[in-house]
């Protein structure tokens, strides 16, 4: 399975509130309230460092969990908010302020 | 034949003139925003209202489109035509002659004055008791209507259907609208600061409790009234949205339709 990398859009705006990162998508409105291991997800994501090194070292390092399982829940997160475009994913790591550059 | 007739329309302390050749037009405005008729002499912004007669094309009932193009706000519905030079602070109406356009425009441009500043039209009821204000938001059905009816007189009115909420340096005030529901009552033309935002819901008892942040967010998220999709206002009514809930205090109000609901507004 090919490496991913993901990386926050420039068109959304977030805020912690009350221990919690509410995440809002200026594009389409839509909100997300992310948990405590999202967030650790969310901000380790600078299109830069592979997805899996992320799970590692902010996931399972951090609040225990098995890679299997921290990979698996990491997809499905990254799935449902690139599909708002509130993440942005690549097969390649990219600039954030450019976004990834799309493949030939 | 070509005399002007102008009326300023005060909401929240912002004046925004409207200038029509029409002076039955005029009276009709002052019959229906009475207590908000604001000073001629120091308008916000000005509006020419051209009224034309009602054709097919103008009946139609879609959703008002806004959006920005070339420096002016452009605001369409199937009853009026509508463009603001915010840097100019002029605009045009195009509308026939009834209340209801106009009172589009007006919430569309007070929505986006409010943005920019901080604050929002929410849909709630409001009303000042002991010198706070106190909003009671939700949906249609919800409740806004039904506890404005019960209110107690010494309960002031600010509107039973959309929340003026302003933007200041130590909080947040709510302001008076002539903006209302089923109650078929302007509201009173005053503010006072913010003590609670109350989620209104309909039960078998009454309750307070308490809501998190996410949640309190969310529901005020889905309230505001917003018209533009653009990406620089929607962020500014999240920072608004976020920095209200962090600075007010937000509870969910679970009511049965009597008097007694208003013994827990305090």
């Amino acid at each position: 399975m090919s490496e991913k990398y993901i990386g926050r859009s420039s068109q959304i705006a977030a805020r912690v509130l009350g221990g919690e990162m509410m995440v809002m998508s200026s594009v389409d409105s839509t909100f997300f309230t992310l948990n405590e291991v999202a967030t650790a997800i969310w901000q380790a994501a600078d299109g830069r460092t592979p997805l899996t090194e992320i799970v590692v070292r902010n996931v399972c390092d951090e609040f225990e969990v098995d890679l299997e399982t921290a990979r698996r829940d990491a997809e499905q997160f990254v799935s449902e908010l690139s599909h708002h475009g509130i993440l942005l994913v690549s097969d390649h790591p990219f600039d954030m302020s450019a976004g990834p550059v799309e493949a030939a | 034949m070509n005399q002007q007739h102008e009326i300023a329309i005060e909401i929240g302390g912002t004046p925004i003139l409207f200038r029509t050749h029409d002076s039955s037009f005029r009276e009709m405005m002052i019959d229906r925003y009475g207590g908000f008729i604001g000073f001629l002499s120091r308008p916000t912004l000005e509006f020419e209202v051209e009224l034309v007669t009602p054709s097919g094309e103008m009946e139609s009932e879609e959703d008002a489109q806004v959006e920005m193009r070339d420096g002016l706000w452009h605001f369409r519905r199937g009853d009026f035509r509508a463009r603001w030079d915010p840097g100019a602070g002029r605009g045009y109406i195009r509308q026939s002659a009834n209340p209801y356009s106009v009172d589009s425009v007006l919430r569309i441009v007070h929505s986006l004055i409010l943005a920019g500043n901080g604050g929002f039209l929410l849909h709630a009821a409001s009303a000042i008791r002991d010198g706070r204000a106190f909003l009671f938001s939700g949906i249609s059905g919800a409740g806004k209507t039904t506890i404005s009816r019960l209110a107690p007189p010494d309960v002031v009115l600010l509107t039973d259907e959309i929340s003026y909420v302003r933007r200041e340096a130590r909080g947040y005030h709510a302001c008076g609208t002539p903006f209302a529901g089923e109650l078929a009552r302007v509201g009173t033309n005053c503010s006072a600061p913010v003590a609670t935002l109350f989620l209104l819901g309909k039960g078998s008892e009454n309750k307070i409790e308490v809501v998190n942040t996410a949640e309190a967010v969310r529901c005020l998220l889905r309230n505001i009234l917003f018209f533009a999709e653009d990406a620089e206002l929607v962020e500014m009514i999240f920072r608004s949205a976020c920095d209200f809930v962090d600075r007010v205090s937000v509870r969910r109000l679970t009511f049965v339709p009597d008097t007694r609901v208003w013994d827990l507004i305090v």
